[in-house]
C-alpha cells in the first residue's frame, strides 16, 4: 500500500524539493562542467599533441574567483536548507498530540483519550505533534514520504510535527540502529478523512482491531500486538530473540534465576512475573536484559487477557 | 640502524642488518621496511573488510534471509566498519606512503623517531588483533556498528569491550605516527628546503599529523569512558545510569569527523603529486593548495555536529554546524579547480596513476556534492541515516582515499619495489573497478532518496530493484580489485627493472635509486628550487 501520489504528502515535501533540486542542480552543472573540462584538457594537452608543457605557477585572480563564487553558492544552498528546516521546530498550537512509544522493536502510538494503536492513524489536514518516547535505546521515527525524521532518545523529551495533506498509507521506518530486529521495526501512517478518523477515535475499545466474532484470547492478542510483543516472541513456534508462545502455557521450562538453573511451570503467576519483572527468570538459551518491564503500561486486567490468549495457543 | 657506508650501497630490500629472515622486517626501524609492514597488514585487513562487504551486498540482493541471519549481518557491518575505518583508511596513506616517502621527499635519512615508528606498527597490530579476538570470544561478536552508539552498546550481549579497547590501542598508533611526522617535518628537512619548497604530499601529512595528535585523544578518552561505564557502572552515557547518550555522540564525532580529514588529506597530497608529474607541469596555485590543506584541517574540527542533525541538538547548534559544513567544502573545491588547472597546457602522459587521479577527481566531486545535500538542514532530515549517507561516505572514503591509495600504489610502485607493473592489466582492473564502484554506490543514492535506512538486514519490496543493481555492481568492483592486486603481485616477479625516475618526476624521491638504499641519500641534497621545477 505504498502511496505513489505522495508528492505533497506532507507540508515538508515542497521545501525539501526546493533545497534538494537547487543543490542537486547546481552540483550536476558543476560536475558535468568540470568533468568535461578535465577530459578536454587530457585530450587537448596529451603529450602526443603538446610535446612541451607551458609552466604556469598560478593566477591569483582565478584563485579569488573560484573561492568567492563557491562561497556565494554554498551560502544560498545553506539558506534553502535552513528555510526548509525552520518550520520543523515550530509546531502549531492547535496540533493534535500523539505519543509515540518506541521499544525494541516496535512502535506504539498512544492518543490523548488513552487509545493505543501500533499503526499511526491521523486525520488529514490536521497538524500532528508526536511526542517521542523511547523505553530502551535510541530509535528514530522516519516517514520517507513526509520527508521527516527525528531520533527518539531515552530520557529526553522530544517531538516532531507534520501536516498530512493526502489520505493514504505511508511507511514508517526506524532509522537509528537499535539491535537485532532493527530492520523489522516499521509501521504505517494511515491518513484518514476527518470523519473516518472521528469515528475511529470515538470507538470505545481502548485497543483497536478486535473483530466482532473474535474467539477466546482475541482481546489479549490485540493488546500484545499493540505492545509489540510479537517482534520477539512468535505465536507459531518460530524462535526469535525470545521463546515462542506456541504450546507454552502449562509446560515445564528450565530458567536461570539469580544464575542458578531451576524448573518452573508456565502458570498465570509465572506469566505475570515474566511481564512485570522480565529479568527475574530467563529461559535457558535466551539472552537476558533485552526485555523491559511492562508495569507502567499493562493493567492486571490486560495481563489476564494475555493469559487467556496464551492458553488459546495450546494444541493449535 | 648501523651506519656503515659502502661505495655501492645495497637497497633497503637487500640490506643485511643485525637480524635475519622475518626478524629483519619486524624488528627493523627503517622507515621503508616499516612502510611495507603496514602495507601488507593493511592489505590483509582490507581483504577481510572487503570480503565482509561483498557478503553483505550478497545478503541484500533480496529481502529476507538470503545467506545469513540478522545477527550475523549486524556483526558483519560492525566488523566491516571497524576494520575499514580504524585499520585501513585512517592509517592507509600516512602509514604506508607517508612512512616510505616522507623522509625521502624532504631529504632525510629516516623519520625523527625510528623506534617509535616501529612501536606504532606494533600498537596497530595489537589493536586490530583485539578487535578480531572480540569476534571469537565472549557471548558473541559485537553488533553495535562501528559508532558504538550508547545506550544500545550497553544493552547488547555482544562482546564489545575488546573491540572498544582495540580501537583505543589503534588510536595510540595513530597519535604516535602523527607526532613522528610532525617532528620529522619540523626538524629534518634538507638544507634549503624552506616550508614553501616542500612538496604537497609532505604538506598534507603535516596537516594530518596535527589532526592525529590533537583529535585522536578525544576518541581515546571516550572509549575509556565506555569501558568505565560498562565495567564500573559510572553513568556517563546510559540514561538508565543517569548518563546522556547525546554526550556520547558529541564526543564520538568530535574525533570521528576530523578523522575523515585524516583519511582524505594525504589522499589529496598524493593526487597533487601524480597530476603534476604526469602533466610535466608545476602544480597550479601551489600556495593556495598548501593553504587549503591547512584550512581543511582547521575547519574540519568544527563540523562534527552535522552527524547529529536529527538527534535533538539546539536550533542554534543546528544552523551553526550546517553553515560551517558548507564552508569546509570551499577549500576542497579550491583543490579540484587547481588540479584541473594544472592539466591546462600540460604535456600529459596517460599512465595508470594519472587515470586513477582522474577517477579520484570524478568520484571525489560526487562525494563532495552529495555532502552539500547532506549538510543542508531540510534535506538532511530526510536523508540522514539512509543509504544516501552510505553512498556519500563510500564515495569520499573508498572513492577518495581508495582511489588515491591505488593511484599512489601504482605511482610509487617502481620506487618501492624496483620493478614496473604491467600497465595493460592495471588499466583493465581500474576500468572494472570504476564501473563497479559507480553502479554499487551510485545506486545507493537512489535507494536512500527513496527512504531505505542504513544498517538494514531486511527491506521493503520497493527497494528490491535498486538493491539487485547495487549488488551486481559489487561483483564488477571486486573483479576489478582482484585484477589490480594480482597484477601488482605478479609484476614483482615478471615486471621489468625500474629506472630511478620512470615518470620524469621532479620531487626528491625520484633522485634516488629504485629501490632506495637503506639511508636513502649518499649525501643529503641541498635544495635550491621549488618542488615541481620543470623549467
Amino acid at each position: 500500500m505504498y502511496s505513489t501520489t505522495g508528492i505533497e504528502a506532507s507540508n515538508y515535501v515542497s521545501t525539501f524539493n526546493t533545497a534538494f533540486y537547487f543543490i542537486t542542480g547546481v552540483s550536476l552543472l558543476l560536475l558535468v562542467g568540470l568533468t568535461f573540462t578535465m577530459l578536454y584538457f587530457v585530450f587537448r594537452y596529451n603529450k602526443k599533441k603538446n610535446l612541451v608543457a607551458t609552466q604556469i605557477e598560478g593566477n591569483t585572480f582565478l584563485e579569488i574567483l573560484w573561492t568567492v563564487i563557491p562561497i556565494i553558492l554554498s551560502l544560498v544552498m545553506f539558506y534553502f536548507g535552513w528555510a526548509g528546516w525552520k518550520p520543523t521546530t515550530r509546531p502549531p498550537k492547535d496540533a493534535m498530540n500523539i505519543t509515540s512509544v518506541a521499544r525494541m522493536w516496535s512502535f506504539l502510538f498512544v492518543y490523548e483519550n488513552g487509545k493505543q494503536s501500533p499503526e499511526l492513524i491521523v486525520p488529514v489536514n490536521t497538524p500532528i505533534k508526536i511526542n517521542l518516547v523511547s523505553m530502551d535505546v535510541i530509535h528514530s521515527l522516519f516517514i520517507p514520504d513526509f520527508r521527516i525524521k527525528a531520533d527518539i532518545i531515552p530520557g529526553r523529551e522530544k517531538f516532531m510535527w507534520f501536516l498530512p495533506q493526502i489520505e493514504g498509507k505511508y511507511k514508517i521506518f526506524c532509522a537509528e540502529y537499535c539491535g537485532l530486529q532493527h530492520s523489522s521495526m516499521h509501521s504505517t501512517v494511515n491518513v484518514m478523512s476527518q470523519e473516518k478518523f472521528k469515528a475511529w477515535y470515538a470507538e470505545s475499545a481502548k485497543v483497536a482491531a478486535v473483530g466482532e466474532n473474535a474467539g477466546p484470547g482475541a482481546a489479549g492478542e490485540a493488546i500484545m500486538r499493540a505492545q509489540g510483543c510479537f517482534a520477539c516472541h512468535t505465536p507459531d513456534g518460530t524462535k526469535l530473540i525470545g521463546p515462542s508462545y506456541l504450546n507454552l502455557y502449562g509446560t515445564q521450562q528450565v530458567v536461570l534465576r539469580e544464575g542458578k538453573e531451576i524448573t518452573v511451570t508456565v502458570d498465570p503467576e509465572y506469566i505475570k512475573r515474566s511481564i512485570l519483572e522480565p529479568n527475574a527468570d530467563i529461559t535457558k538459551g535466551f539472552p537476558a536484559n533485552l526485555m523491559q518491564s511492562y508495569r507502567s503500561t499493562l493493567s492486571d486486567d490486560d495481563i489476564a487477557k494475555i493469559i487467556e490468549y496464551l492458553k488459546s495457543l495450546n494444541d493449535k | 640502524m648501523s651506519t656503515q657506508k659502502d661505495i655501492e650501497e645495497p637497497s633497503y630490500l637487500d640490506y643485511k642488518g643485525k637480524y635475519r629472515g622475518i626478524f629483519s622486517w619486524i624488528l627493523s626501524t627503517d622507515h621503508k621496511r616499516i612502510a611495507l609492514l603496514y602495507l601488507f597488514s593493511i592489505l590483509a585487513f582490507f581483504a577481510t573488510g572487503a570480503t565482509l562487504g561483498l557478503l553483505m551486498k550478497f545478503e541484500l540482493i533480496a529481502p529476507g534471509k538470503t545467506i545469513m541471519t540478522a545477527q550475523t549481518y549486524n556483526a558483519f557491518f560492525t566488523l566491516h566498519g571497524i576494520i575499514m575505518i580504524f585499520a585501513v583508511v585512517i592509517p592507509g596513506l600516512p602509514a604506508v606512503f607517508g612512512n616510505f616517502l616522507l623522509p625521502i621527499m624532504i631529504g632525510a635519512k629516516d623519520v625523527a623517531f625510528p623506534r617509535l615508528n616501529l612501536l606504532s606498527w606494533y600498537f596497530y597490530v595489537m589493536g586490530v588483533s583485539l578487535v578480531l579476538i572480540s569476534q571469537f570470544t565472549g557471548q558473541g561478536p559485537p553488533d553495535t556498528g562501528w559508532t558504538f552508539y550508547a545506550p544500545y552498546s550497553f544493552r547488547t550481549t555482544g562482546n564489545m569491550l575488546p573491540a572498544v579497547f582495540g580501537a583505543f590501542v589503534l588510536g595510540f598508533s595513530s597519535i604516535l605516527t602523527g607526532l613522528n611526522f610532525l617532528v620529522t617535518i619540523h626538524r629534518m628537512r634538507a638544507p634549503g628546503m624552506k616550508w614553501l619548497k616542500m612538496p604537497l604530499f609532505p604538506w598534507t601529512l603535516y596537516a594530518t599529523g596535527w589532526i592525529q595528535l590533537l583529535a585522536t585523544p578525544i576518541i581515546g578518552i571516550t572509549l575509556l569512558m565506555i569501558i568505565a561505564e560498562k565495567t564500573l557502572h559510572i553513568g556517563f552515557f546510559d540514561p538508565a545510569l543517569g548518563g546522556d547518550p547525546i554526550l556520547y555522540q558529541h564526543l564520538f564525532w568530535t574525533y570521528s569527523h576530523p578523522a575523515v580529514y585524516i583519511m582524505i588529506l594525504p589522499a589529496m597530497g598524493a593526487i597533487s603529486e601524480i597530476i603534476s608529474t604526469f602533466s610535466h607541469k608545476t602544480l597550479f596555485g601551489y600556495n593556495f593548495m598548501v593553504a587549503s590543506s591547512l584550512a581543511i584541517a582547521f575547519v574540519g574540527y568544527f563540523v562534527w555536529g552535522h552527524h547529529m542533525f536529527t538527534s535533538g541538538m539546539s536550533s542554534t547548534a543546528l544552523y551553526a554546524f550546517s553553515l560551517l559544513t558548507f564552508l569546509v567544502a570551499i577549500p576542497s573545491a579550491i583543490k579540484v579547480f587547481n588540479w584541473i588547472a594544472t592539466m591546462h597546457k600540460g604535456s600529459i602522459d596517460l599512465q595508470t596513476p594519472f587515470y586513477w587521479a582522474m577517477g579520484f577527481i570524478f568520484v571525489f566531486m560526487i562525494g563532495g556534492f552529495s555532502g552539500l545535500i547532506l549538510g543542508s538542514l531540510a534535506t538532511n532530515i530526510h536523508l540522514h541515516n539512509t543509504h544516501f549517507v552510505l553512498a556519500h561516505f563510500h564515495f569520499i572514503v573508498f572513492g577518495g582515499t581508495g582511489f588515491a591509495f591505488f593511484g599512489a600504489m601504482h605511482y610509487w610502485y617502481p620506487k618501492m619495489t624496483g620493478k614496473m607493473y604491467d600497465s595493460r592489466w592495471a588499466n583493465i582492473g581500474l576500468f572494472l573497478f570504476l564501473t563497479g564502484f559507480i553502479v554499487l554506490y551510485g545506486t545507493m543514492f537512489y535507494l536512500g532518496y527513496k527512504g531505505m535506512p542504513r544498517r538494514y538486514y531486511d527491506y521493503d519490496e520497493i527497494f528490491h530493484t535498486g538493491n539487485i543493481i547495487s549488488t551486481m555492481g559489487s561483483w564488477v568492483l571486486y573483479s576489478g580489485l582482484g585484477i589490480i592486486i594480482i597484477n601488482l603481485f605478479a609484476s614483482l616477479k615478471s615486471g621489468a627493472k625500474a629506472p630511478s625516475n620512470p615518470w620524469g618526476g621532479k620531487t626528491l624521491e625520484w633522485s634516488v635509486p629504485s629501490p632506495p638504499p637503506v639511508e636513502n641519500f649518499k649525501e643529503i641534497p641541498v635544495v635550491t628550487k621549488g618542488p615541481y621545477s620543470y623549467k
